[in-house]
């Protein structure tokens, strides 16, 4: 295609970070047009080329994007389009050092009220970073020539050190937030069983803590061995949606077109959801051996992990397993020596929740915007470059590892246990169990605290009160009780904060998150943000019922009328807290 | 594909071919389904959403301008559920946009009782901006874009493949950009005004047309349209020239065109001039 460029001239030193992706640039000699598919087949490539240039000058200048337009085939508009699409990309100049303070339901609900107090303008406030059991998170980011990079997330922080960081203090060593789960010595964990233990860096260590057996069998046994497993362990999704895992990976396996695609979803971002980070930190490698028996089982010949960019430590670690993996032949031209071809991909979101929906998440590896699509068709059927995808969350995965052990099941599910509770963290507990016996694993509340609220499944669950601790924790109990597990979020909320300070940081949270593309949830967010300003000060447009009347009505409609998920949900939590609890 | 899909629409049996559409199908039996950001001429965006119909058995709406028929499918089209949706979207929209010179829709609003004065209190968030007029063809007012995507599509793979614009930003500060906001002078465009064709809102609009309403002489009432082949080319496009006090003040390409599916060039759609330009023989 022709693309027009506006003359601006990208630097040398984001000519080069743009090659650490696309290769060397090809020879100019004036004659020779490079372009058509061979370009366009790079398209995929724009996100990671974004990120290269972000990292290394800080911004998205004109020239980059016109050198990028150049290379891909891209329109400098749609590229623009893409970059101002993600919070984590600029399309102006910024400081170098850029500090993300956390200023989410469950940072709040574990105190972090006089930290967001004390902050300056210099901090940026940011939704849930996914390190809720450790207390106020803030991710550090410094920009530049790679020896002087920085991406580390620190917890818990006070204002004093974000002050410190932003002056340039380094952040701290990661021992904090690198911590193993609180169940950990308990010898009856099953998903937690490695993340519990010392981290495991080498495939060696891998195989001698039992790892790669699932493989070598699934691989011994064939795809349909799988299937068979998975079904009769009664695995469903774990990523919020719940749907059997057996039934998308065998439609996926059966559909005629080709080539397949297997995804791993790991772009935790729900509100007080960290157990996916936990599972990528300190079990990397079995999250990629799931992610290979997953391509075994749908006949794919690639895959992908979506991380989101808040989790660097989950990426280097996945980085670092997927090399290992190669090296040792369990990736590559023939897995184990199998004859099966498969190789896995990392890639990095850049700030947005709504790329953990399946299908803006395509869009976001295909180097579009994250907008999700319309369902049919689905992805078993078109997903990922509009082939047969199945898309599993990172808990789905590592619980496939343990569907396929002699004997294994998958009755037990994790759930993140955060606020003001003794001992916040990643809990494996069967399912049935209720709230009140999850609650109480953790310590229960710390003491002097009195319950007031518990958000369940995160900003997309539900706000319950203390009559609700008998609910017992499975999908279809919740399902009974009108609620949804949702991603495993239980935000413990105690009586000194104001819940109508966790409701309107919940409408905002959908509010800064829609992708903006159809009209129910693109504009329903900010007038239920608005309405809920005007409600809990008081100052009611009309009365207050029709104040509810509107609220209502808007989450009508952006349950019935949005196209995904983020519209669906973003009226769950506060309705629920306006009719039980406020 | 001569395979026939049976379903009920409104509690009537309907057979249609495997692959339509439920608003095809509902158009079969004589019902119109509202649409926004629908163009026949191109593949469905989805954005809208005041198309939604009510399907038995699902979860939640679906939109009737992609929706493919199955069989066995029951439709209700004017459900209370249905109506509510509609309502709220074109309330949300007039809340939020200036739509007075997005005629079909404020029909619509009658239609379905809509009243977006109930969710403005003045301080009521919208996309109120200053309008962009940086070059002589056509002025950009994305005060009155309701993001239907049709002017992306027009300028991308779906016509004219010139890509100057894009969506850029997110959520409800989504808007229709070039590449940081250029003047289109700076940007890709070819000024073919397939956009400004699409554009169901006058958010893009001629600035003939645009200086009349500004100087309050833009009439309706004293316009005439005549249709005719643009003059410059062997491809004989059509063209709708709309004239008010002999002058060509807008020019149209009729959509259902099957030659031009209503996109033209430059020439045709803005180099209308010399029709009464001073030295044409005879004048």
């Amino acid at each position: 295609m022709d693309v027009k460029l506006s003359g601006a001239a990208a630097t040398d030193v984001e000519r080069a970070a743009v090659a650490t992706v696309l290769g060397p640039e090809p020879p100019q000699d004036g004659r020779v047009v490079r372009a058509g598919r061979a370009q366009r087949e790079h398209r995929h490539l724009l996100l990671p080329a974004l990120h290269a240039l972000q990292d290394s000058v800080g911004w998205l200048s004109r020239g980059a994007v016109d050198h990028l337009a150049e290379r891909l085939a891209v329109a400098p508009a749609e590229i623009y389009g893409v970059a101002s699409f993600y919070h984590l990309l600029a399309t102006e100049p910024q400081p170098a050092l850029a500090v993300h303070v956390c200023d989410d339901v469950a940072c709040r609900a574990a105190g972090a009220g006089a930290l967001l107090g004390q902050l300056g303008e210099a901090a940026r406030r940011s939704a849930c970073l996914g390190l809720c059991d450790h207390g106020s998170a803030a991710l550090v980011r410094r920009t530049g020539p790679a020896a002087e990079r920085l991406d580390v997330a620190v917890a818990p922080v006070t204002a004093a050190q974000v002050a410190g960081f932003l002056r340039g203090d380094p952040p701290p060593e990661l021992a904090a937030v690198d911590a193993p789960p609180p169940q950990a010595g308990d010898p009856g964990l099953r998903l937690l069983r490695r993340a519990a233990g010392k981290v495991i860096t080498t495939v060696d260590g891998y195989e001698a803590a039992g790892g790669l057996a699932a493989l070598r069998r699934a691989l011994e046994r064939g795809p349909d061995w799988v299937l068979a497993e998975v079904k009769s362990a009664g695995l469903v999704g774990r990523g919020g949606a719940a749907f059997p895992t057996a039934r998308k990976w065998e439609a996926v396996l059966r559909a005629p077109s080709r080539p397949h695609y297997a995804v791993c979803n790991a772009d935790e971002s729900e509100t007080g959801t960290f157990k996916d980070r936990l599972l990528l930190e300190r079990d990397s490698f079995a999250v990629l051996e799931s992610l290979v028996i997953a391509g075994f089982a749908t006949g794919s010949e690639h895959g992908f992990v979506y991380v989101r960019d808040e989790y660097p430590l989950a990426r280097a670690r996945l980085q670092a397993a997927i090399e290992d993996l190669r090296q040792a032949g369990w990736l590559g031209a023939s897995v184990g020596g199998a004859g099966f071809a498969f190789d896995v991909e990392l890639r990095r979101g850049a700030g947005a929740y709504i790329c953990g929906e399946e299908t803006a998440l395509f869009n976001s590896i295909e180097g579009r915007r994250g907008e999700p699509r319309n369902k049919p068709p689905f992805p078993v059927e078109s997903g990922l470059f509009g082939q047969p995808t199945a898309v599993n969350n990172v808990e789905t995965l590592v619980a496939v590892l343990e569907a396929l052990q002699a004997g294994g099941s998958a009755s037990s599910k994790l759930f993140c246990v955060s606020g003001p509770v003794l001992r916040p963290g990643v809990y494996e507990v069967e399912f049935g169990t209720t709230l009140q016996a999850l609650i109480e694993l953790a310590g229960g509340l710390q003491p002097g605290r009195r319950l007031q609220a518990v958000l369940l499944g995160g900003a997309a669950g539900s706000l319950v009160g203390p009559g609700r601790l008998g609910l017992q924790l499975s999908f279809e109990a919740a399902r009974a009780a009108g609620l949804s597990l949702g991603s495993g979020a239980v935000v413990v909320i105690d009586q000194s904060l104001d819940l109508t300070e966790v409701v309107l940081r919940i409408a905002r949270f959908f509010r800064e998150e829609s992708c903006g593309q159809c009209v129910p949830c693109r504009v329903g967010t900010v007038r239920q943000e608005e309405a809920l300003r005007r409600l809990f000060s008081g100052r009611p447009l009309g009365s207050r019922e029709d104040e509810l009347v509107r609220l209502s009505e808007v989450a009508q409609v952006m349950r019935d009328a949005s196209i995904c998920g983020l519209g669906q949900t973003a009226a769950i939590a506060v309705q629920s807290a306006l009719k039980e609890l406020l | 594909m001569s395979a026939r899909v049976a379903l009920s629409i409104d509690g009537r049996d309907v057979q249609v071919a495997s692959g339509t559409t439920l608003r095809e199908a509902c158009q079969v039996v004589g019902i119109e389904i509202p649409t926004l950001c629908f163009n026949p001429n191109f593949s469905a965006a989805n954005a809208c959403r005041l198309c939604v119909v009510e399907l038995e058995g699902a979860r939640t709406l679906v939109p009737a301008c992609s929706r493919r028929v199955e069989s066995g499918m029951r439709i209700q089209t004017g459900s209370d559920r249905v109506r509510l949706s509609r309502r709220l979207v074109l309330e949300l929209l007039g809340s939020s946009v200036d739509l007075s010179v997005a005629h079909e829709l404020g029909e619509l609003m009658q239609e379905y009782g809509a009243r977006p004065e109930r969710f403005a209190d003045g301080e009521a968030a919208t996309v109120q901006q200053p309008v962009k007029i940086d070059n002589e063809l056509y002025v950009r007012d994305y005060s009155r874009c309701v993001l239907c995507y049709r002017c992306v599509q027009a300028c991308g793979v779906e016509a004219q493949n010139t890509f100057a614009i894009w969506v850029s930003g997110r959520g409800f500060e989504a808007r229709i950009s070039t590449e940081y906001d250029a003047p289109l002078p700076d940007s890709a465009c070819v000024y073919c005004g397939n956009c400004i064709e699409v554009c169901p809102t006058g958010a893009l609009m001629f600035k003939s047309e645009f200086d009349l309403r500004e100087a309050g002489t833009w009439d309706e009432g004293r316009q005439s349209t005549t249709t005719t082949i643009c003059s410059y080319c062997g491809v004989g496009c059509s063209l709708d020239l709309v004239v008010q006090d002999n002058q060509i003040v807008r020019v149209n390409s009729p959509e259902g065109n099957d030659i031009t599916l209503g996109n033209l060039c430059i020439k045709g759609r803005f180099g209308h001039q010399f029709v009464s330009g001073p030295k044409r023989r005879g004048r």
